[in-house]
C-alpha cells in the first residue's frame, strides 16, 4: 500500500486557493458555504488515519493499484531514442485513472452525509468512475453529459447506465464538456444542501484543483518509486495528456522536486491552431488568455468579447475550454512546458501503440504517446521517458474506426 | 404613472429610489432585461416600455456564453442575445441610448466575470459611468475575489453589489453587508432563476436573519414571477427583482412585457 499522505504538503495553493495568480474561487454566493464545508471535510479526513487506511485498503483491493510500469520495448526500438516507460492508469478499475479522484471524494461525500451524486463527464471516463464508487457505496449518482459526447462515447453511456446512474444530457451551448458542467454546477446549486459535486478534473473553484491533485498524485508517487526500483533511476521527462489536467497533475506533482526531470503536458492540437478547431489553451495566443470559467482563473479559450469559444478534439476528455490553475502556474513559473499533438498525430500513435505493444490506448492518452513518439528519437539511446497512459481505448473504437475511414 | 426623473447618479442615485419607495411604503420593483433579446431593438424597446409604467430601476443583461446561475429562460435569451452580435461594448451603448430615450431609473449592469474582466475592470467602471449606470452585479463574483471591480467602482461612484443565498451563515452576512455598495441582492431560493409559483416557505426568516446583522436595503430575486408575489415584497423586503417572467413575456412582444409590469407595479400601490 501507498502511503501519500506525507508527499502531498506543500505551500500551494494558498489559503484562498491560489497558484500564483492562477486559481481562487469565482462562484455564486450560494456555493461558498458548500466549499468551505468541503474545504474543512477535506482537511481533516486528510488528517484522519481511519480515512487514509479506508481509502488506501479501497485503492489496493477494489481499483487494483499499484498499477504497474510497462517497458514499451518495442515502441522504444522502433523509435530508436529514449526508452520508453508507461505508466498503465489503463490498468485501474474502470479502465483510466478518474476512479483515483471519484473514490477519494466519494468518501468525502460520506464523510459529509451527503449522498446524492452530480458529476459531470466529458469522454465518460470520469462518469464511469463515479458511477462505479456510487455503486460500491449505495449512493445516488446523477452524470450530466453533452449530446455531442454522448454520441461519440456510447459504450460508457451505457455503462453508467448499467452501474445504476441517471446520465442526463445536455443539449446547450456547444453539448460538450464546458456545458455538461454547467449543468452539473445548476444542480448542485439547486440541491446543495443533499449533494456533492464530484468534478473529475484539477479544475473549478477552490478546494476543487488541491483535492483532484491529492487524489490522483498516487500515480506519480507509485511510478517514481517504481522508476527507482525498476530502472534505478529518474526518468528525464514525464508526459501526460492535458485536458481539465488531472492525470497529467497527478504524474508531476512527485517529480515537482525533481531538478532534472522536464514535466511536459500535451494539449489537444485538433484540426491544428491554425484551423481554431482544437483545445490548445496555452499554444494559441490569439483566443487563450487569462480569464475566468468554472469557478477558476486560468487560460481560457475565449473571443475578444470575452465569450467562451467552442473547442474541437478527437478525444472528449481533451475537448474543454479553459486547464487546471495549476498547470497555468507551472507554465508560468517554467517548472512545466506544453505542447499539442493534432487528431491525426493522436491517431497515428493509437495505432502504434496497438500494432507495437498490444495496448489499446484511449485516445486522450495517445496525445501524450504523440509527444513521446516525436521526441524520442531526438534523444540519447540512454535517455528515459516516461509517459502516463491515463485510460484504455475501448470506449474510442467507433471514433477511431470513422476517422481511419472503417480500415484500421 | 409620473415620469422618474435622473436627480442623482450611481450609489446615489439607488439611495434616492429606497428613500422613495420608502416614503411610499412599499418595496422597490426593480426588472432584469438583457440587451439584445429578441432584438437589440425590441429589448430597448421593452425596457422602455417599463420605464414608463414606473419600475423603479433595472438589471440590464449582458450576455455570456455560460451563464451558470441562470435558468433556462434566461439562458435561452441571452444566447439569442449572443447569436444578435450582442457583445459588452453593445450594452453600454445600450445603457446610454436608454438614457437618450429618457429613461431616469437607476440602471444596474449585470453579467459575468469573464467577459468584463476582458473588457478591463477600470475601464468597464469607467465606461459604464460614462454612458450612465449605476452599478454593477456580477453573480460569479463573491466579495472575496472583487477588489479590482470594487476599487474600479468607488472610483466611479458606481454600486456594487453582493448576493447572500439561504446557505449563508451569519459570518457570510456580515462580510456581505460590509463589502456591498447599493443593497444586498437575497437569492431566495438554492438555486438558478427562474418563475416559480410560490415563495418559498423560509424567506421571511432568512429576510429577518439579515435584517439582524444589517441595515442595508435587501432586494429579493430569483422565482418571483407575478403581481401577488410582488404584492407579498411591501413590508418584507426593501425591494425585488423580477426577471424570467418578463423575458418571458419578451418573446411574445413588448406590449406583453409592458403589461406584465404594470400589473406588477399597479399590485405595489
Amino acid at each position: 500500500m501507498t502511503d501519500y499522505s506525507a508527499h502531498t504538503t506543500t505551500a500551494l495553493p494558498d489559503a484562498r486557493g491560489y497558484f500564483g495568480e492562477f486559481g481562487g474561487r469565482f462562484v455564486p454566493e450560494t456555493l461558498v458555504p458548500a466549499l468551505d464545508e468541503l474545504t474543512e471535510a477535506f482537511e481533516n479526513a486528510r488528517r484522519d488515519p481511519e480515512f487514509q487506511r479506508r481509502f488506501a485498503s479501497l485503492q489496493a483491493t477494489y481499483t487494483g493499484r499499484p498499477t504497474p510500469l510497462t517497458y514499451a520495448a518495442r515502441l522504444s526500438d522502433y523509435l530508436g531514442g529514449a526508452h520508453i516507460y508507461l505508466k498503465r492508469e489503463d490498468l485501474a478499475h474502470t479502465g483510466a485513472h478518474k476512479i483515483n479522484n471519484a473514490l477519494g471524494q466519494a468518501l468525502l461525500a460520506e464523510r459529509m452525509g451527503k449522498r446524492r451524486i452530480v458529476a459531470e463527464t466529458g469522454a465518460g471516463q470520469h462518469g464511469v468512475a463515479t458511477a462505479t464508487v456510487c455503486a460500491l457505496l449505495g449512493m445516488e449518482c446523477h452524470v450530466y453529459m453533452g449530446s455531442v459526447d454522448m454520441a461519440r462515447q456510447r459504450p460508457n453511456v451505457f455503462r453508467m447506465k448499467l452501474l445504476g446512474a441517471e446520465v442526463i444530457p445536455v443539449e446547450s451551448g456547444s453539448r460538450t464538456l464546458k456545458d455538461a458542467i454547467n449543468e452539473a454546477i445548476r444542480d448542485w446549486v439547486t440541491n446543495v444542501s443533499t449533494t456533492h459535486y464530484l468534478l473529475g478534473s484539477a479544475l473549478g473553484p477552490h478546494p476543487y484543483p488541491l483535492i483532484v491533485r491529492e487524489f490522483q498524485s498516487v500515480i506519480g508517487i507509485e511510478a517514481r518509486a517504481q522508476m527507482l526500483a525498476q530502472v534505478g533511476r529518474l526518468p528525464d521527462a514525464c508526459i501526460a495528456c492535458v485536458g481539465g489536467g488531472s492525470n497529467a497533475i497527478g504524474l508531476f506533482h512527485a517529480f515537482r522536486d525533481d531538478e532534472g526531470v522536464d514535466l511536459i503536458g500535451v494539449e489537444a492540437g485538433g484540426r491544428g491552431i491554425a484551423s481554431g478547431e482544437h483545445a490548445a489553451r496555452f499554444a494559441d495566443p490569439a483566443r487563450g488568455r487569462p480569464g475566468v470559467l468554472h469557478g477558476t482563473r486560468s487560460f481560457v479559450l475565449q473571443d475578444a468579447d470575452g465569450q467562451i469559444t467552442e473547442t474541437h478534439s478527437i478525444s472528449a476528455g481533451l475537448d474543454y475550454a479553459s486547464v487546471g490553475p495549476e498547470h497555468a502556474y507551472l507554465r508560468q513559473i517554467e517548472r512545466a512546458y506544453y505542447t499539442v499533438a493534432t487528431d491525426d498525430e493522436a491517431l497515428a500513435a493509437f495505432q502504434l501503440l496497438c500494432q507495437l505493444e498490444g495496448i489499446i490506448p484511449a485516445l486522450e492518452s495517445a496525445h501524450a504517446i504523440a509527444e513521446a513518439v516525436r521526441r524520442a528519437p531526438t534523444m540519447p539511446r540512454d535517455a528515459i521517458l516516461l509517459v502516463n497512459l491515463s485510460g484504455r481505448g475501448d470506449k474510442d473504437l467507433d471514433t477511431v474506426i470513422n476517422a481511419l475511414g472503417g480500415d484500421a | 404613472m409620473s415620469q422618474i426623473i435622473r436627480t442623482h447618479t450611481g450609489l446615489d442615485a439607488l439611495a434616492a429610489m429606497f428613500a422613495r419607495t420608502r416614503a411610499e411604503g412599499r418595496a422597490a420593483f426593480l426588472p432584469y432585461y438583457p440587451v439584445g433579446y429578441p432584438t437589440y431593438e425590441d429589448s430597448l424597446d421593452a425596457i422602455q416600455a417599463m420605464a414608463a409604467v414606473g419600475v423603479d430601476g433595472f438589471e440590464i443583461g449582458i450576455p455570456f456564453s455560460d451563464p451558470l446561475a441562470d435558468g433556462p429562460t434566461i439562458q435561452a435569451a441571452t444566447q439569442v442575445a449572443l447569436r444578435n452580435g450582442v457583445t459588452v461594448r453593445r450594452c453600454l451603448e445600450a445603457v446610454r441610448e436608454l438614457r437618450a430615450r429618457g429613461v431616469g431609473q437607476p440602471l444596474l449592469l449585470m453579467g459575468y466575470l469573464n467577459p468584463l474582466l476582458a473588457y478591463g475592470p477600470d475601464a468597464f467602471a469607467r465606461d459604464a459611468h460614462a454612458a450612465g449606470a449605476d452599478g454593477l452585479i456580477i453573480p460569479d463574483l463573491p466579495p472575496e475575489e472583487a477588489d479590482l471591480f470594487a476599487k474600479a467602482c468607488a472610483r466611479e461612484g458606481l454600486a456594487l453589489i453582493f448576493f447572500l443565498a439561504p446557505t449563508s451563515t451569519d459570518a457570510r452576512i456580515r462580510l456581505v453587508a460590509a463589502r456591498t455598495r447599493g443593497f444586498i441582492y437575497v437569492v431566495s431560493v438554492t438555486g438558478v432563476t427562474g418563475a416559480r409559483a410560490t415563495l418559498p416557505p423560509g424567506l421571511g426568516d432568512f429576510l429577518a436573519r439579515i435584517r439582524a446583522q444589517t441595515d442595508c436595503p435587501r432586494v429579493v430575486g430569483f422565482g418571483i414571477s407575478g403581481p401577488e408575489q410582488a404584492r407579498a415584497m411591501n413590508g418584507l423586503a426593501e425591494g425585488f427583482i423580477v426577471g424570467s417572467a418578463l423575458v418571458r413575456a419578451g418573446s411574445e412582444s413588448v406590449d406583453a412585457v409592458r403589461h406584465l409590469a404594470a400589473q406588477i407595479r399597479a399590485a405595489l400601490g
